[in-house]
Order: C-alpha cells, then sequence, then structure tokens
C-alpha cells in the first residue's frame, strides 16, 4: 500500500509543486553548455524553444522501441505507433479544448496549417471579390498564404492597423469588417511586439460579418492556456517548436463542421478511403488531411512538450513569465538610446528593440560573443516592420526557463555594445 | 574586451558612422541594387563610368556596420580602376571575409580591416553585399541581386 502511494507520488510528478526556475532549467539538458566560453543565455525562444529532456526521451524511446509507420500494417509495432500517435491527437484536443480529437490535424508547423486553411477552405468557400481581413502584425506565413489563395480565387486582401503601442486597433478592426469579409486571420500573439490580441472580442466580430475566424497561435501556446471553444475561433494552428517540441510537426485545430466540408489540401497515402484511377474516395477528417507518412517521431516528441506544459501548468507559468517580462523592460530601458517597440498591456515574453545608431545585426554579433542569442532582422514580419518604421529589429524573447540574472546578462551586453559603438 | 574586437575595428566604426561616397551620383550610368532578405539590408551602388574605367562611383541604403563600412571602403577603392580590376578586388575581397588566405594576389591594405569578417561566417553576407551590388552595376544587370 505504501509503495502504491509513493509510485503514484511519482508518477504525477508534482502538479502543485511551487514554480521553482532552477529546477525547470536542469530539465532542459542544453541550457548548461557554454557558447564562446559565456554561460548560454538563450533568449531567442520565440524562434524555437529548447526541448526538455523528456521530450527528447520520448522520442528517443519510441525510435528505439517501437518505430513503424502507423496505419499500415498489422504487425505489433506499427500498432504501437499507431496507438502512440492517436494518444497525442487526444492530448492535443485537451491542450487546446477541442470538444473532439478529430478536430486536430498533425501538420509539418504553423505554415502548413495556414496554407491549409487558405487552400482547403478558402478554394472550396471563397468567391472573386471575397475579403479577407489580416493585421499589420500579422508573420509572412499568414499573409502569403492568402495571397496565393487570392491569385487563384480573386479574393480581396485587408489589413488591419496597429496601434502606436503595438495593439490591435479594434474599432478600426470593426470598421474594415464588411459583408464581404469571409476570413479574418489574426494572430494570438506577435512574434516581434509580443501583443496578444484579444481573440474573443475578434471572434464576436467574426461572428457578426459571417466569417471565419483563423488564429495563428505559433507564439502564444508557449504561454498562455489555449480554449478554442472559449476564443471561439474557427481554425487554430501551431508548431511543435515553438512549445519545447520538435521541428517538423504542429496542430491544426478546426470546426469539425467546417472541417468536414473542406476537401483534401494535399493528395497521397493516408488520406483515401479507396482508389482507382478514375476516382478516389476521401477518408474521414483527420486523415483526409494528412496525407503521405507524418511526421510519427516529432509528434510522439510534441505529446511529451504537451505534457511538460501542463504539468508545470500556464498558471505557474504564467505567474512566473510575468514579473520577468516587467523586469526585462525595466532593466532594458536604464541602456541609453534603447527604445523599446512594442507596449501593449498585454504581452508575451516577446521584446523587439532599437538602439540607437546600432543596427540591430551588430547588436545580435556582439551579444553572441557574450553567450547571448537574441534574434534581429525583420522576423518574417515586413509589413509591421514597414509600419513600425524600421528595416530590422534586435528581438529578445523569453521563456519558462529564463532567469532574471539573464536579463542582468541581457543589459549588460546592451551596454557593451554600446561602448563598442558610442565611444 | 568583447571578444568582437576583430571585427569591428576602428576603420570600420569610422566608415560606419561617416560612410563616403554616400550620396546618389546624379550622372550614373550603371546602378544596382543589393539585398540581403534574411535582415533586409539593402544598398544601391551608382557607377559612372569613362571607357573601360569607374570614373565615379557612389552607393546608398541601409544595413548593419560591417556592410555600410565594406560599401564606403568599397567606393574609396573601386574609384580611377578599370573595370577588370574592379572584379579582381571583389575576387580578393571574397577570399579575405572568407578566410581563403595566401590564394594569391595581395591584399590592399585598405580592405586589410576586413580580415576580421571570416572569424565571423554568419557575417560575410553583410561584408560581401554592397560588392555584389558594385558587380552586378558594372555586368549592366538591371534585377536586384540577392545575397541568397
Amino acid at each position: 500500500m505504501g509503495a502504491k502511494i509513493l509510485e503514484h507520488a511519482g508518477s504525477v510528478p508534482a502538479e502543485s509543486a511551487p514554480f521553482d526556475v532552477r529546477q525547470i532549467r536542469e530539465d532542459f539538458p542544453i541550457l548548461a553548455r557554454r557558447v564562446h566560453g559565456h554561460p548560454l543565455t538563450y533568449l531567442d525562444s520565440a524562434a524555437t524553444s529548447q526541448k526538455p529532456r523528456t521530450v527528447l526521451d520520448a522520442m528517443t524511446v519510441h525510435d528505439t522501441t517501437a518505430n513503424a509507420n502507423v496505419h499500415r500494417a498489422v504487425h505489433e509495432l506499427s500498432r504501437l505507433a499507431t496507438e502512440a500517435m492517436e494518444r497525442v491527437r487526444v492530448q492535443a484536443a485537451g491542450f487546446l479544448h477541442a470538444a473532439h480529437p478529430e478536430e486536430i490535424v498533425f501538420t509539418s508547423g504553423t505554415t502548413a496549417g495556414l496554407n491549409l486553411v487558405a487552400q482547403a477552405y478558402g478554394r472550396k468557400f471563397l468567391r472573386p471579390g471575397d475579403e479577407i481581413v489580416l493585421t499589420e502584425m500579422e508573420h509572412h506565413s499568414n499573409i502569403v498564404p492568402w495571397q496565393l489563395l487570392r491569385d487563384q480565387v480573386g479574393v480581396v486582401i485587408r489589413a488591419s492597423p496597429i496601434a502606436e503601442d503595438g495593439s490591435l486597433d479594434l474599432a478600426a478592426l470593426r470598421r474594415i469588417l464588411t459583408d464581404r469579409t469571409r476570413v479574418i486571420a489574426v494572430t494570438h500573439a506577435s512574434n516581434v511586439t509580443g501583443t496578444v490580441n484579444p481573440i474573443a472580442a475578434i471572434a464576436a466580430m467574426a461572428r457578426e460579418v459571417g466569417a471565419v475566424l483563423v488564429v495563428d497561435g505559433a507564439q502564444a501556446v508557449p504561454h498562455l492556456s489555449v480554449n478554442v471553444r472559449e476564443l471561439g475561433c474557427d481554425f487554430y494552428v501551431c508548431s511543435g517548436h515553438k512549445m519545447l517540441g520538435p521541428t517538423g510537426v504542429g496542430l491544426l485545430y478546426g470546426r469539425l463542421p467546417l472541417l468536414e466540408q473542406m476537401p483534401p489540401w494535399q493528395g497521397g497515402g493516408g488520406m483515401i478511403a479507396s482508389v482507382t484511377f478514375e476516382n478516389t474516395r476521401f477518408a474521414p477528417v483527420p486523415a483526409r488531411f494528412e496525407a503521405g507518412t507524418p511526421p510519427i517521431t516529432q509528434i510522439i516528441g510534441l505529446g511529451a512538450a504537451i505534457e511538460y506544459l501542463e504539468r508545470v501548468g500556464f498558471a505557474a507559468i504564467g505567474a512566473y513569465e510575468r514579473p520577468l517580462l516587467d523586469y526585462a523592460t525595466g532593466r532594458m530601458a536604464e541602456v541609453p538610446g534603447l527604445r523599446i517597440l512594442g507596449t501593449a498591456p498585454e504581452k508575451i515574453g516577446v521584446i523587439s528593440f532599437a538602439l540607437e545608431g546600432v543596427h540591430p545585426h551588430d547588436v545580435g554579433t556582439i551579444l553572441d560573443r557574450e553567450g547571448i542569442a537574441i534574434r534581429a532582422g525583420h522576423h518574417c514580419a515586413q509589413p509591421l516592420m514597414h509600419r513600425l518604421g524600421v528595416p530590422a529589429t534586435a528581438r529578445a524573447s523569453f521563456a519558462l526557463y529564463n532567469t532574471m540574472e539573464e536579463v542582468d546578462r541581457l543589459v549588460a551586453g546592451l551596454f557593451t555594445v554600446r561602448s563598442v559603438f558610442c565611444r | 574586451m568583447t571578444g568582437t574586437s576583430a571585427l569591428y575595428q576602428e576603420i570600420i566604426l569610422d566608415h560606419n558612422r561617416a560612410p563616403r561616397n554616400f550620396r546618389r551620383l546624379e550622372d550614373a550610368d550603371r546602378t544596382a541594387e543589393g539585398y540581403n532578405p534574411l535582415c533586409g539590408d539593402q544598398f544601391t551602388v551608382f557607377v559612372k563610368l569613362d571607357g573601360d574605367r569607374v570614373a565615379d562611383v557612389s552607393f546608398l541604403g541601409k544595413g548593419c556596420a560591417i556592410s555600410m563600412a565594406a560599401g564606403s571602403l568599397m567606393t574609396t577603392l573601386i574609384k580611377g580602376r578599370k573595370k577588370s580590376e574592379a572584379a579582381e578586388l571583389m575576387d580578393l575581397f571574397q577570399r579575405l571575409v572568407t578566410g581563403q588566405t595566401g590564394a594569391g594576389g595581395s591584399v590592399p591594405p585598405q580592405l586589410a580591416p576586413f580580415n576580421g569578417v571570416s572569424g565571423f561566417p554568419e557575417r560575410v553576407k553583410c561584408a560581401t553585399l554592397p560588392w555584389h551590388a558594385l558587380k552586378a552595376a558594372l555586368e549592366s544587370r538591371s534585377e536586384p541581386v540577392s545575397t541568397e
């Protein structure tokens, strides 16, 4: 009996344990390494996050004990692989609070998810002159797929403006919507400014005009608890590698009645019911959208990432990350000539900044030699760069494993940048 | 000590702060654009030819300290040279910043400050961006040249 209790205690690790960032950091092997002779200060999680050992182990265990193709064979390994993959689908449905596991489609990432919606939904339901509303803060992957659709179908793309602080101008969004608006595609959180958009309010506007709401959740999922039903969106997409999981895998949530009306995006194995040279009957949802062998190992890694995030819990993650963001914002303001781009009240831990007289690339190179990894460039958001009036920004982005000490290192590094350029 | 002093040598910082020949050449008979899609950096190079010789050269645009200084030093070095000499210098510069030293030809002292770039492979494209634009201008290509 006592052994049983112990075993139980061991298998459900510390759900209510207080958030201890030192313990969290020990879960991420890469954080122990050094770069250019300095401890790694990884502040580029908005580009790709690091993986906890449980994710790495889950993929290794799968590859060394159960590797096989899914939905294909009668043998034991194929059964194990199929079951493991379908368990992740159930897990992902729970993670996004979808009503049914069939509403979860495995993709190769956010970009693939957005292309899938644009093509499979857009080509079926949109007509020439229909309008798609985006926002000025969208990533290229939530712009270009719609432009491809525009060129195929003849739809019109409109961009809703942002306010000075980087938040979405909701009144302007409302004005831009018309009875021709069929799709609103918006990011949940900006990869440049960190702005978190009020998705539920946008969903209400979408319903008023009869448009579907597509949400790019790539940046939001590692930081916020996402409930697609409470948000009221029709589609929600995200990537494994920004939420502590591996690259090459992503999730598309789609409301079942919509998915069921949508034709396939790509053809191939796995998405059919029967094939002759004259005709093909397509498999039901979600297999219809999963042509070819899926990234099975990565899906299993993503399952471990979801488990990790849920075990730590978004309440604890939020309670830790918000003060960290506030601390970083305050400390960075101490650097002379530093301007933060994006100061919306609702933000995730993403800080884009400009340092007067210094190009972001030069900031990035000097920080790199201090072991500090940040991103410099246009962040695949050139329309937003244009709106902000800069060709590029430097960006520090934070995850649950970052510390205030790392913020201090960043700030010290920024003073070093100044000492090189402003002498 | 920042570990980056080999890259950000004083002469490079100086050319970044005050780039030479940083202007439009109104009577240019060749112009070409260089663009790095990874970072959005962009330069236009203007060339005025006198037969086979570069009578005047200038550049405009935006970019990091390395690309700005590379463009600035390039214009000071190329002015008055033959097109064939410019091509040779570009070749030398490319070898210098990629660490292929001893490949023949002597590096003009004006380019020596860029020897530190070879220790920063991710910055090679910054250094060569204005040179690619110059090459396109001399070869009369009208499409913008890309580093990719």
